[in-house]
């Protein structure tokens, strides 16, 4: 029995349902109902792929046209895992925006564009993740970008108009310098087909293959947001409503970040810029929490630690090591987990408070014990309190780290640690603020709405989850590192007889289903 | 065998419109940068171009022989970044003319960061010139204006004499007069 029919699910799936949900938009009761269970699907289809491809990497070429020629998507184990976790996140985001549209009647303005959106969203991003094929990952950040356009431009107002006017122009930018990279690859390789590129440019010249990889990594690094390409994030991402907030900032620097992955260990192994990557991971976390420890609103707060902890996975990647890329691969889905979880949470906090102004807020405790709860599990999971999964990911990274032992490796490693107490304190500043200190003036008790509530705790529950099943899930991250080490798990199972050569010899009979 | 040296003639073209979209790009004006924009991606829709290499003819069997067919893979990739950069730059005007609906202009604003840094600044410079003066937020938030316009002086002229002759003159004589 062979299950490759799973695998363009994840993207076939929202798809489909974005056009009924757009069909539908004039019947609110409707919409839900599609994209909820669209979101199931996947998320059920992304959670079998887990299983499925543990003996090997599932292909499957779109329209029936070979490997090379046409377009393929492959499901190995680090693509399957980051689908799991990102379907799990968009499914419990999507539970709480309804909760919100339901309770919030002021800003329920253009509702019936959010859902078809938000599924080309999901269905951007597994593509992504599934994709084999360098321009057909073009296509799939293209695809999520231009979802997350609309969503950060949501209603259209003065403040939104402004942050994703800086979102959409850096946005653009790093597409074009893709493109570029694309044009370039393809001159030179005469292919853009992932595991063929990965048989071919050892053979082509190392100047040339360095500028691509510079090229694809600048591309990645802006959407990934590491440090001297990341200031266009904690000024864009706190304007939008708090969902969108929190799926930009759990998801779409997280592709940015799979595709350096996926580049680095599949197309360039042998580590060219590690070095670079190095100074570039310390400087994101250095950068990145002084800014956090600066700011004053919680929103802008929580987007500099994003920015901070980017770092953690660009500094796991740049080890070049499996026990390095299991570390990384580990964070990524920690940190998926836990940064949509509290800007969740800063959401619930907005509402209750009236605010995100850390002067202003105050006495939270007291008004909502449950939202008290809700916020410290997750920050100390962000910070890396033990036994909590952001302490097992970065014990991971700093254990990595020092196995290779190198100084710069070392100096990474103390520059995590000093990252990961400020990121304590930035946050204990936070809850303290918030939490604890006297309110200026006594508000009036508000309930939380079980509607969001719900999808928040379940969203910690899987950050705990993470925990609990520390010991598995970093077994599996190690079988993934591996297989992306040997690289030919991959490259047998998209290209079963080696590169076929020549595309002018290909182009006869290679349309034949 | 074919020709793969790039046309010279595409090459110049590309360069020229990479140098003229970077410098669109940097305007303050959102349609200067969406032109930009445009701009940087159809050079690199011309990038793909010369990828290709030479042209030849139509790639289909039974009507060019195989040796003279020109690379039909690189023409479909840029048929889709163009389908998608049209979408985007689409997207772009509907922005800046959001922004205009708005504020009457479709200037790319400061960063709220740049901001707050240009009204320390601007505290700082109070300070050090007459302590007596305790400022309030809004005239600081003035200054913070101010800083602003040291960066870049040609960007708020057109503004400004756009508001001249509707209803926001008074706000621009308060602003000269102080």
């Amino acid at each position: 029995m062979t299950f490759d029919w799973l695998v363009p699910l994840p993207v076939v799936v929202p798809l489909s349902a974005a056009g009924l949900a757009l069909a539908l938009y004039r019947r609110p009761r409707l919409q839900p109902i599609v994209s909820v269970g669209a979101l199931a699907i996947v998320l059920v289809a992304a959670v079998a792929l887990l299983v499925v491809v543990e003996d090997q990497p599932l292909v499957v070429e779109i329209g029936g046209w070979r490997a090379p020629l046409g377009i393929d998507l492959v499901a190995d184990r680090l693509s399957a895992l980051m689908l799991t976790i990102s379907s799990a996140v968009t499914l419990c985001v999507l539970l709480y925006s309804l909760a919100q549209e339901r309770y919030d009647d002021e800003e329920s303005a253009p509702i019936s564009i959010f859902h078809p959106t938000y599924l080309v969203l999901t269905a951007g991003v597994a593509n992504a993740f599934l994709s084999g094929d360098l321009f057909n990952i073009y296509v799939g950040f293209e695809m999520l970008l231009a979802a997350s356009f609309v969503l950060i431009t949501l209603g259209g107002t003065g403040e939104r108009i402004r942050a994703g006017t800086i979102y959409v122009v850096v946005a653009l930018l790093s597409s074009i310098l893709f493109l570029v990279a694309l044009a370039v690859t393809y001159a030179a390789a005469g292919t853009v087909n992932l595991a063929q590129l990965a048989l071919r440019l050892p053979e082509i010249d190392p100047g040339v293959r360095l500028l691509i990889q510079v090229l694809l990594l600048l591309a990645f690094a802006i959407k990934a947001a590491v440090f001297p390409l990341s200031a266009w994030l904690p000024d864009s991402y706190p304007t939008a409503p708090a969902p969108v907030t929190a799926v930009f900032a759990g998801l779409l620097t997280k592709v940015g970040v799979y595709a350096i992955i996926r580049t680095q260990t599949l197309l360039f192994p042998g580590g060219a810029l590690d070095d670079v990557l190095m100074w570039l991971a310390l400087a994101t976390m250095v950068v990145g929490i002084l800014g956090a420890v600066a700011q004053d609103d919680i929103k802008r707060l929580l987007s500099f630690t994003l920015v901070s902890h980017i770092g953690y996975m660009i500094f796991g990647i740049a080890l070049s090591t499996d026990a390095g890329w299991s570390a990384a691969i580990y964070y990524v889905a920690h940190h998926i987990t836990v940064q949509t979880a509290l800007f969740l949470v800063v959401g619930l906090v907005e509402r209750v408070g009236g605010t995100t102004s850390l002067t202003r807020l105050g006495g939270l405790a007291k008004i909502a014990p449950v939202l008290a709860i809700l916020f410290f599990v997750p920050a100390m999971n962000l910070a890396g309190i033990p036994p909590l999964s952001g302490f097992l990911g970065k014990m991971g990274l700093l254990e990595a780290g020092v196995e290779v032992g190198t100084p710069l490796a070392y100096t990474l490693v103390v520059g995590s640690v000093v990252t990961s107490l400020l990121t304590l304190y930035a946050l204990v500043k936070a809850w303290n603020k918030a939490f604890w200190q006297p309110p200026e003036s006594v508000r009036p008790a508000t309930t939380l709405p079980f509607g969001m509530v719900g999808p928040t705790a379940a969203l910690i529950a899987v950050g705990l989850g993470l925990t609990l099943a520390g010991g598995p899930l970093y077994g599996y991250t190690e079988r993934a590192a591996q297989s992306l080490a040997e690289r030919t798990p991959y490259l047998e199972a998209v290209l079963p007889d080696g590169d076929p050569g020549g595309l002018v010899a290909e182009g006869d009979d290679g349309g034949a289903p | 065998m074919i020709d793969m040296s790039p046309s010279l003639v595409l090459v110049v073209t590309i360069a020229a419109l990479f140098a003229a979209g970077v410098y669109l790009l940097l305007e303050r004006s959102l349609t200067r940068v969406l032109v930009g924009v445009v701009l940087l991606g159809n050079g690199a829709n011309l990038l793909f171009l010369v990828a290709g290499g030479a042209a030849g003819g139509p790639p289909i069997t039974g009507v060019t022989p195989e040796r003279q067919m020109s690379d039909p893979l690189p023409q479909a990739m840029v048929l889709t970044a163009i389908v998608i950069t049209l979408g985007l730059s689409a997207f772009l005007l509907a922005m800046a003319y959001r922004s205009w609906q708005l504020h009457r202009h479709d200037e790319v604003q400061d960063d709220v960061e740049d901001r707050r840094i240009a009204q320390l600044a601007a505290v700082d410079e109070r300070a050090t010139a007459d302590t007596d003066t305790e400022g309030t937020a809004g005239s600081l938030d003035e200054d913070a204006q101010e800083a602003r316009d040291e960066t870049d002086e040609g960007a708020t002229t057109p503004e400004a004499t756009l508001a001249t002759g509707e209803d926001e003159e008074p706000v621009d004589e308060g602003r000269g007069a102080r």
